[in-house]
């Protein structure tokens, strides 16, 4: 996995909550056996019209985010289907992190992507940065008022900055465990198989234990 | 202090938890179908890999499956999915119901039926309504194709503990209102991300007179509420369950009797706490129906159309969004909308029991003129016990399409989808822009509504319909 550290690119603004994994790669593309050729299918039926043309309303086509690789959306982004191809497509259109809002709901604090494109994301190496409500409304505003505005997002410092009219400057937060396992590019599957002697330890135990056929 | 059903579960399957807090959890069941592993397999090739535990990895084809005839795959790009999944399932040992099994089936529906979900165990799938097993007391969730090739590797998965979320139905709902309306009214209150990050834990009077299928049907909806995992403390209903008919992998004799003590335990403690609580009255649930892209988007059977500016948790954006794609105005009563497609199946809705539901609703009636009808059964062996009892005579006396087991059009991978505009009353899951075929309009209904629906041509309140 290519390592996450310091990025710097263009904000595409897609000023849309609960996007499902279904509107970012469609049913009909996931019958590739493939792990690539996602990205030109990313987000089809708001990107194309009917006829196949690139619909010019949606954001993804406005001439100033045609080099955009990173997306700002709103909450709850990637609701939905399991499928990593959801990650693979936005990936491989070009964005190398997903920037979306936490709610608060009373005491509570609803988590701004959905639990199994987060974890997907991490796997491949797309971070995904949560903010504030407030914080992301000011950067949509960055992007309305200078389109083709860049940003750094940086893991190391956990910031991001907006070189907008006026700089913007937030800070994130991030799990230490997913922070290492992005800087360094592990592989996840190795870091489990260090494991290996607990693994069949544990299995011998649980075996033991647990009734038979379970 | 007491643990929950959920600790006790995470606690028997943590293998080791290393100082960054991520446990090596321990999987008992992994699942797998077409459409998530080829990538997994592939991965595993690249970096001599085997399989750690094919004798704990089950395969099935669903997804993608034909529903209608099964001597050809007509689409190229499905046939080739499908016979990757039969060339890496015989390459790595893993066990496969293809589609000459009787076996066959979706995936969640299979699982059960086969005596593969059993209380406390782990179960993973590439599936997001891996939830569905929950409803046996099984810590069961969805996962994706980086995490499908983990557990094909190690049989374990790096796991954050999830929180924890009791959602108790106080009194019990009134027939003909189901476990369906009670998942969907519990979605409508917390919304699509009110459950992420936490485990719900289903209980109260209404969960505990609820069959498997109906517990399996509110588990599996519990990842449209963010939640990963949706689970129900086991019982006498799951015991009985589960030694009923033949579940050749489920315990019997002495293996039983050790199963049953452990199963015994696993309930949460009375005075276990959870990080989050919410009591619903069921005796106050009516039946629900969607009207939006998302399965939060829902209300009442009697409610109308909402105006864009009056649906709390959504901005006036989100709601004319919705509607416009779902060619909706604000202030139609809810069953003045015309249908023109009804599916009846699904991991949701595809069991039996529903079919059974369904039928007594088609009985010595005709689906409305104009109304296409599929009905879908989750699993070959869902479709032929539904044939011994000669349902699928009454589906087709009442002009309903009687198809073979699969996903169908649940998310339209197949040639089960909606033309553009096509307004549809669906047993499924998901009402999302496009779900069941480009430009259809879904909304989500129990089994009993989506059967009157295709009899009046229109929504129904069942509990005033004759």
């Amino acid at each position: 996995m290519e390592p996450f550290k310091k990025y710097t690119g263009v904000i595409a603004a897609l000023d849309t909550a609960n996007v499902d994994t279904d509107q970012i790669i469609a049913k009909q593309f996931l019958k590739s056996i493939a792990r690539t050729g996602f990205g030109e299918h990313l987000f089809h039926d708001w990107r194309y019209d009917a006829s196949g043309k690139p619909n010019p309303e949606f954001p993804l086509n406005h001439p100033s985010a045609q080099s955009a690789s990173i997306l700002v959306a709103r909450n709850n982004f990637g609701c939905g289907s399991s499928r990593e191809h959801a990650v693979w497509a936005v990936q491989q259109y070009g964005f190398r992190a997903v920037i979306a809002p936490w709610k608060a709901s009373g005491q509570d604090r609803i988590p701004a992507f959905a639990d199994i494109f987060r974890n997907n994301s991490m796997k491949n190496g797309l971070l995904t940065v949560e903010l504030t409500e407030d914080q992301v409304e000011q950067i949509f505003q960055a992007a309305a008022a200078q389109p083709g505005v860049q940003a750094t997002v940086d893991l190391d410092t956990q910031t991001v900055t907006v070189h907008g009219p006026q700089k913007l400057v937030f800070s994130f937060e991030v799990e230490a465990s997913v922070k290492d396992r992005l800087i360094n590019g592990l592989d996840d599957i190795g870091i489990s198989l260090k494991y290996a002697g607990d693994i069949t330890s544990f299995e011998t135990r649980h075996n033991a234990q647990m009734p038979a056929g379970q | 202090m007491g643990k929950t059903l959920f600790e006790k579960i995470w606690e028997k399957h943590a293998v080791v938890t290393p100082p960054d807090g991520v446990t090596l959890l321990y999987i008992d069941r992994h699942l797998i179908h077409e459409v998530t592993s080829p990538q997994a397999f592939d991965g595993l090739r690249l970096a001599g890999r085997k399989v750690r535990c094919p004798e704990l990895t089950f395969a099935t084809m669903d997804h993608n499956v034909p529903t209608d005839d099964r001597r050809t795959i007509k689409d190229p790009v499905s046939k080739a999915q499908m016979d990757a999944l039969s060339k890496n399932c015989r390459e790595f040992g893993v066990t496969l119901y293809d589609l000459n099994s009787d076996k066959q089936g979706i995936v969640h529906i299979i699982g059960p039926d086969l005596g593969l979900t059993l209380p406390g165990t782990t179960i993973v799938c590439g599936d997001s309504h891996t939830s569905t097993h929950g409803a046996f007391g099984a810590l069961a969730f969805g996962i994706g194709t980086s995490e499908v090739e983990h557990v094909l590797a190690t049989q374990c998965l790096p796991q954050k503990k999830a929180k924890t979320f009791k959602v108790e139905f106080t009194g019990r709902v009134k027939e003909p209102v189901s476990a369906k309306d009670m998942i969907l009214k519990l979605i409508g209150l917390i919304g699509t991300a009110g459950g992420t990050g936490y485990v719900l834990e289903y209980c109260g009077e209404a969960v505990r007179a609820l069959t498997m299928e109906g517990r399996m049907t509110m588990c599996n909806m519990s990842i449209e509420a963010g939640a990963r995992a949706g689970l129900i403390a086991p019982d006498e209903t799951t015991y009985e369950y589960i030694s009923r008919g033949s579940r050749p992998f489920a315990p019997k004799g002495k293996d039983l009797e050790k199963a049953l003590a452990y199963w015994k335990s696993l309930p949460s403690d009375p005075d276990a706490a959870y990080d989050r609580t919410l009591t619903i009255n069921a005796t106050e649930i009516a039946p629900q129906v969607t009207w939006g892209t998302n399965p939060g988007m829902v209300m009442d059977v009697t409610g109308r159309i909402p105006q864009p500016d009056t649906v709390p948790g959504y901005s006036r954006k989100d709601v004319e969004q919705a509607l416009n794609y779902m060619g909706l105005k604000p202030g139609t009563p809810l069953t003045d909308l015309k249908i023109d497609t009804v599916f009846i199946g699904s991991c949701t809705n595809g069991r039996l029991e529903d079919l059974r539901t369904a039928s007594h609703i088609f009985k010595g009636r005709k689906a409305a003129q104009g109304v296409r009808v599929l009905v879908v059964p989750g699993s070959e062996e869902v479709r032929r016990q539904a044939e011994a009892e000669g349902l699928d005579q009454i589906f087709k006396d009442a002009g309903c399409e009687w198809r073979f087991a699969g996903c169908s059009m649940c998310l339209a991978m197949n040639p089960d989808q909606l033309s553009p505009g096509e307004r549809c009353a669906s047993t499924s899951n998901r009402n999302f822009e496009g779900r069941q075929g480009k430009g259809g309009r879904t909304h989500l209904v129990s089994p009993q509504m989506a059967a009157a629906a295709a009899v009046e041509g229109h929504f129904v309140d069942i509990r005033s319909w004759k």
